[in-house]
């Protein structure tokens, strides 16, 4: 059987969850051996024409070219995969989603004239049918190796649904908000990164976007009432999975309760 | 005669984007350096959070070298406050800095540019012929992560880094489990840079402008003066009176310039001809031992500046491990005021700026970075207008592209922060 071809490929993004793939030091080398990396611009001169077997995407949507770009890759892959919060959600640069885009491209550029972007910055499933996403910011590089290996052995890959809460737990990690106040997202978070900022003393800030059955209506009253700063629980839940239509509905619900006092 | 040249994407750098190259007669009319970046705005929307959030929203800018962000933010907003912080931070944040440094110049020698000296499309076919390097390479590699995660609970975004210092002390025994690794890794470096002098680099010399952080005490990374070879001293504050970004047509990334309008040079090659004499006697004596001495002006050497560089930061990080016994604060305290701030250090690919206005709310009013790449930006495209005549008339397509994509390479761009496809097009009118 000849190896499935592996494609990586980038949108609007830092790099860092296919820089997540060369951080497997330890896998790499058995990784190309299992799989041949047909096409992977940040690692590799060699490129290999489509079709490949399984297309990792980083990156948001954010430009016209983008968008025509995610429908080739569709069009020449078998399984698509989503990676990062980027690819999962939009990304930090779905901020420009929720404000003034052309006064964000003055804040930045002398010329915003030049620029040639979308309005919105948007996951690649609001484009194309994605097969699978892996979620994070950035992602877990063993969440990318298990989906590439349970590919190979044709089952479903192992990945966690459950919130960051039960992470600490299973740290030991006594709760920085029960204990300390400190507003912390973990609780609607979807774990996956290891619970590491409540291990190192501060709270969740939602990097790996909303947990599947999170419960925003009971916790954001806590959060609120936790806040060492004016509004901190919608810059808790507006920034790297803020376009995450469960993250985007309970701030929108909270900017419209501010609304009304 | 009308002759188009389309060569597939820039590889083996962060991101994407393009290069357009005009010629007539076997004469270049013209280069473009084009960078289509998806642009993010983050100066954009860094208006109106909370200044604690600056260290994790920059990170973002690049996955390579997140700490490189948080560091030169934290700076400028602990300036902006005027916050001092302890002795035992700024021998942490040194320790942090090192970790970057291992991971991210191990990838640019041995994955990103070492494929060019060794005629190999990638870190793959020479794993085939010289496993036991590449392992070796890969180790190394891995224990700049394994600090980043000691120190900042992951490598790529780490969580640790406050403005004021660190939310909590790394655990000593995770700092100090990794010190044999680390004396390893001191050996691996050295060995790595009596190999790569044996590599065989083209020949290339530009009369750069170099410009590096400077420090009274250290080989600087961390933070300093801004020293230009043209003997300039200024501080931080003063950066924008003598370095301007402008925005031009053909490219999303900001180019910069000297106020006298000239092309300058960030990174390894900038601090290495500038702050050689601070190498501690690990990295001097290989060094010297290599015959890698300054001035140098060819620029495909930055690796060998980066090989001598690791070994710099492998005894570093090897001093601070062993002293790591904090016994005060992880962060100072302070209170919010109306100001203005500014912050510098060298990123792995070189020089990074951060300056914000920040309120007595806690709330940046505005910000500007200046990224590496955008300042090498202006001399790139001149490195390339004078490689390109050498090789694009009398060699095929291919080895062409190589040779530019080469030189442009050597540079560590870190493009992700700016740029979108690269590709070469030679027009010949």
């Amino acid at each position: 059987m000849s190896k499935p071809r592996v494609a990586v490929h980038k949108f609007s993004s830092c790099d860092g969850c296919q820089l997540g793939i060369l951080n497997l030091e330890d896998e790499l080398l058995d990784l190309v051996d299992a799989v041949e990396i047909a096409y992977f611009l940040e690692a590799t001169s060699t490129i290999q024409p489509g079709p490949y077997d399984i297309a990792l995407v980083e990156g948001s949507v954010s430009t016209e070219q983008e968008k025509e770009h995610i429908q080739k890759i569709r069009d020449e892959s078998g399984v698509l995969i989503a990676i990062g919060a980027c690819a999962t959600a939009g990304g930090i640069q779905s901020l420009r989603n929720f404000a003034d885009h052309t006064k964000l491209a003055k804040a930045t550029y002398d010329h915003p004239e030049y620029l040639n972007y979308l309005e919105k910055a948007t996951p690649v499933s609001d484009h194309v049918k994605v097969d699978l996403e892996i979620h994070g910011c950035p992602v877990n590089k063993y969440q990318v190796l298990e989906t590439i290996i349970a590919l190979l052995q044709q089952r479903k890959p192992n990945l966690p649904t459950h919130s960051v809460c039960l992470d600490c737990k299973r740290n030991g990690t006594v709760c920085v908000m029960v204990a300390q106040g400190i507003p912390c997202a973990g609780p609607v978070t979807r774990a996956g990164c290891g619970a590491i900022c409540p291990a190192n003393g501060r709270g969740c800030y939602s990097c790996f976007g909303p947990a599947p059955q999170a419960e925003f209506g009971a916790m954001i009253p806590l959060l609120q009432a936790a806040e060492e700063y004016p509004n901190q629980t919608t810059h808790l839940l507006r920034n790297f999975a803020g376009n995450a239509p469960a993250f985007r509905n309970a701030v929108d619900s909270i900017l419209e309760e501010s609304s009304k006092k | 005669m009308t002759k188009n040249i389309s060569i597939p994407a820039l590889t083996r750098v962060e991101g994407e984007g393009a290069l357009y190259i005009r010629s007539k007669d076997n004469k270049i009319e013209h280069i473009e350096l084009n960078i289509y970046e998806p642009p993010r705005f983050f100066e954009g929307f860094l208006q109106g959070r909370y200044f604690q959030e600056v260290p994790d929203i920059t990170a973002r800018i690049c996955g390579i070298c997140p700490v490189a962000y948080q560091m030169s933010g934290a700076q400028a907003l602990e300036n902006a406050y005027g916050v001092k912080i302890s002795q035992e931070v700024f021998d942490l944040r040194r320790l942090l800095y090192c970790a970057e440094y291992i991971e991210s110049h191990v990838l640019h020698m041995y994955m990103l540019q070492a494929p060019d000296l060794l005629g190999t499309p990638s870190v793959i076919e020479i794993a085939a012929i010289a496993p036991d390097v590449v392992k070796k390479a890969l180790r190394s590699k891995k224990l700049g992560n394994d600090l980043l995660k000691a120190i900042g609970g992951r490598s790529v975004h780490p969580v640790n880094t406050k403005v004021g210092g660190f939310y909590r002390w790394p655990d000593k025994d995770k700092i100090k489990g990794l010190l044999e690794d680390y004396k390893w890794g001191l050996d691996f470096a050295k060995e790595t840079a009596r190999w790569a002098v044996t590599l065989d680099y083209p020949d290339f010399e530009m009369d750069y402008e170099y410009v590096a952080v400077s420090h009274p005490e250290h080989y600087a990374i961390y933070t300093g003066d801004v020293l230009s070879s043209t003997g300039k001293k200024i501080p931080v504050e003063k950066y924008e009176s003598r370095y301007l970004e402008s925005h031009v047509p053909q490219s999303t990334a900001l180019h910069s310039h000297t106020t006298d309008g000239n092309s300058y040079f960030v990174g390894p090659l900038a601090r290495y001809n500038l702050n050689f004499e601070q190498l501690r006697p690990a990295a001097m004596e290989i060094a010297k031992e290599i015959g890698f001495v300054p001035p140098e002006f060819n620029p495909y050497k930055g690796l060998l500046a980066r090989a001598i560089e690791i070994i710099e930061v492998y005894d570093v990080a090897i001093e601070l491990m062993e002293a790591y016994d904090p016994q005060g604060p992880p962060h100072a305290k302070f209170d919010l005021k109306d100001g203005e701030g500014y912050g510098v250090s060298e990123a792995p690919r070189g020089l990074l700026y951060h300056r914000y206005k920040v309120g007595k709310d806690g709330l940046i009013k505005e910000a500007k970075i200046t990224p590496p790449t955008a300042q090498n930006y202006a001399q790139m495209e001149k490195d390339l207008a004078k490689l390109a005549p050498e090789v694009l008339f009398d060699r095929s397509e291919e080895e062409a592209s190589l040779e530019l994509e080469h030189l442009l390479r050597s540079y560590d761009p870190c493009i992700s922060c700016s740029t979108h496809f690269l590709k070469l097009k030679h027009e010949q009118v």
